[in-house]
């Protein structure tokens, strides 16, 4: 963006403490009255450098810090990690952990696009979503806290399976909560899907094709919703993905409003996996044999998974020493909030803090 | 795995699976120019190391020929005791083949690596994050500046010269008013 301004135009900052900016992301708004004529994100407040911290640590030390990335998915941002891992000194988790590790990805996939509905209809004026949405994102972090102690930062799982077997009431507590979810779901859709102002503010909003979502490399349900049926569970399983009956939504809008319609759809397909999964929790073993002391053989992996903001990816170099040489994560939401810098140009100041919240970033994985 | 004994390269010198392999070597390698250095499996996954010239025109046509359409991640290694001390990654995945490879390149740190920002948009914000990150200049990156460290800071924290403790001493007093991050 230039800072050349013709006399009509202006240059507005939004953020870093703006709400609607989900955190810390600061926008130089260039306007013309209303309108948006260029957008420049200014990002890194958040940085601490995990990357570099990855190679400082061992390979098991390294595996609490990924759940500060993306603290809304923590599970995902482990299950990732451990899969690189796994991956990179060829071992593989037992069955049962493999089942486990699906049911709590997909616990926090819906507790993470719960999270997302409450504070982006928030942002757009709907108050009413937020309650319900964190109404029944605390049962889900109730089911994590009987599990490991924790809520946000689990740590659920460890290299090579899981450390903690089941407790005693996870089955009963997901069956209730998957049985009260149904319907709630559908309230949630009484409120806003074909709410005339929640329609008029999303439709045709932040539009963004196929042919640019693959150029700007966007993955998740930004993706799903310009037509491209592509899920990193489909496309390339992980963790016995394969053997569970759920579908893909794809819409074709390519805007706002069918990115909203796509996560509400998701975590319908989300129970439908856990229900799945509830019923054939195998028995046995949840720790694979893997060494107290990581050392892999020299290589490089790049593992990714279908995190529920896109695709997560882990890129890891060993040299043979206990520590990574290198360690790259490929983070959605850095790379989706590239595109916000295409996607805002001719909108409204207000279309943006809608775009902004059906991009769906959490900025402590966009600075790591 | 045990601990004594010295881990072995597992990382193959082999063709990948299917022919695409044999096609990057037969159109990038000619009697007088070598483009494709090595082709490797390491635990299933394919990569390709380039020389460094090379790296954007084999991009180019996995691109435009491959429908390698989509750049995943595109990322740098640092490796300070070689002469040839970056090493610079792309990750590329093809929605009509559903697969990935990746495409590496060693070079030295004179040297200004083309800018993929012409094939792909995603590679605007990686390329600034490597440049940031590493110091490697891209050769027409339309806005190559820093994304995640503050503009005016000294130093590039993913070279391996820097310690985890390094900081922009100058940066942090004047900016935070205080004598040490640490």
């Amino acid at each position: 963006m230039t800072n050349h301004l013709e006399t009509s135009e202006m240059l507005l900052n939004m953020g870093p403490q703006h709400p609607s900016t989900h955190g810390v992301l600061r926008l130089v708004l260039k306007l013309d009255g209303e309108r948006v004529k260029a957008v420049e994100c200014v990002i890194g407040y958040l940085h601490r450098g995990v990357e570099k911290i990855g190679e400082n640590r061992t390979y098991m030390q390294f595996a609490p810090y990924v759940d500060r990335m993306d603290y809304i998915s923590a599970v995902s941002n482990g299950l990732g990690y451990c899969l690189a891992v796994e991956q990179l000194i060829g071992a593989e988790a037992p069955p049962r952990a493999q089942i486990v590790r699906v049911l709590f990805a997909e616990l926090n996939r819906i507790a993470s696009h719960l999270l997302w509905l409450g504070t982006s209809a928030l942002d757009l004026g709907a108050m009413t979503a937020l309650f319900y949405t964190m109404r029944e994102r605390e049962e889900v972090l109730k089911i994590f806290e009987n599990y490991c102690g924790a809520r946000l930062t689990t740590h659920a799982f460890r290299i090579g399976g899981l450390q903690y077997e089941l407790h005693d009431t996870f089955e009963a507590e997901t069956r209730a909560f998957s049985e009260m979810f149904k319907k709630r779901l559908d309230e949630y859709e009484k409120l806003l899907t074909k709410n005339p102002i929640w329609v008029e503010r999303l439709k045709g909003v932040g539009i963004l094709t196929a042919e640019e979502c693959k150029s700007y490399a966007v993955s998740g349900p930004m993706l799903r919703a310009a037509g491209v049926n592509w899920d990193l569970r489909k496309a390339q399983p992980y963790s016995g993905y394969e053997q569970f009956d759920f579908e893909i939504p794809v819409l074709h809008g390519a805007d706002s409003y069918d990115r909203y319609r796509i996560r509400i759809e998701e975590m319908r397909q989300s129970l439908r996996i856990i229900d799945q999964a509830l019923e054939r929790i195998p028995s046995g073993a949840i720790m694979a044999k893997v060494p107290k002391v990581l050392k892999p053989a020299p290589g490089e992996v790049y593992v990714s998974i279908e995190a529920p903001k896109g695709e997560l990816g882990y890129y890891i170099v060993s040299d043979g020493s206990l520590h990574p040489y290198r360690l790259r994560v490929r983070p959605p939401s850095f790379v989706n909030l590239a595109s916000l810098e295409k996607m805002a140009v001719g909108a409204l100041v207000a279309d943006v803090v809608a775009i902004i919240g059906t991009i769906d970033i959490v900025l402590g994985e966009v600075d790591r | 795995m045990s601990q004594d004994a010295k881990p072995a390269p597992v990382m193959a010198t082999e063709a990948w699976e299917d022919g695409l392999s044999d096609l990057l070597h037969s159109t990038f390698n000619t009697a007088d120019t070598t483009a494709i250095l090595k082709r490797e499996t390491f635990r299933g996954q394919a990569f390709a190391t380039t020389a460094a010239d090379a790296f954007h025109p084999v991009i180019a046509w996995l691109r435009d020929t491959q429908n390698f359409d989509y750049l995943v991640d595109l990322t740098a290694v640092d490796h300070p005791s070689d002469p040839l001390c970056f090493e610079l990654v792309a990750i590329l995945y093809s929605f009509a083949s559903n697969r990935r490879i990746r495409i590496k390149t060693f070079f030295d740190a004179e040297s200004k690596p083309a800018s993929l920002t012409n094939l792909y948009e995603a590679a605007n914000w990686l390329e600034r994050e490597v440049f940031d990150m590493f110091g490697i200049q891209f050769e027409g990156h339309p806005n190559l500046k820093r994304i995640l460290m503050p503009d005016d800071w000294q130093g590039h924290p993913l070279l391996k010269e820097r310690s985890i403790v390094d900081m922009d001493q100058d940066w942090v007093q004047k900016h935070l008013g205080i004598e040490s991050g640490q």
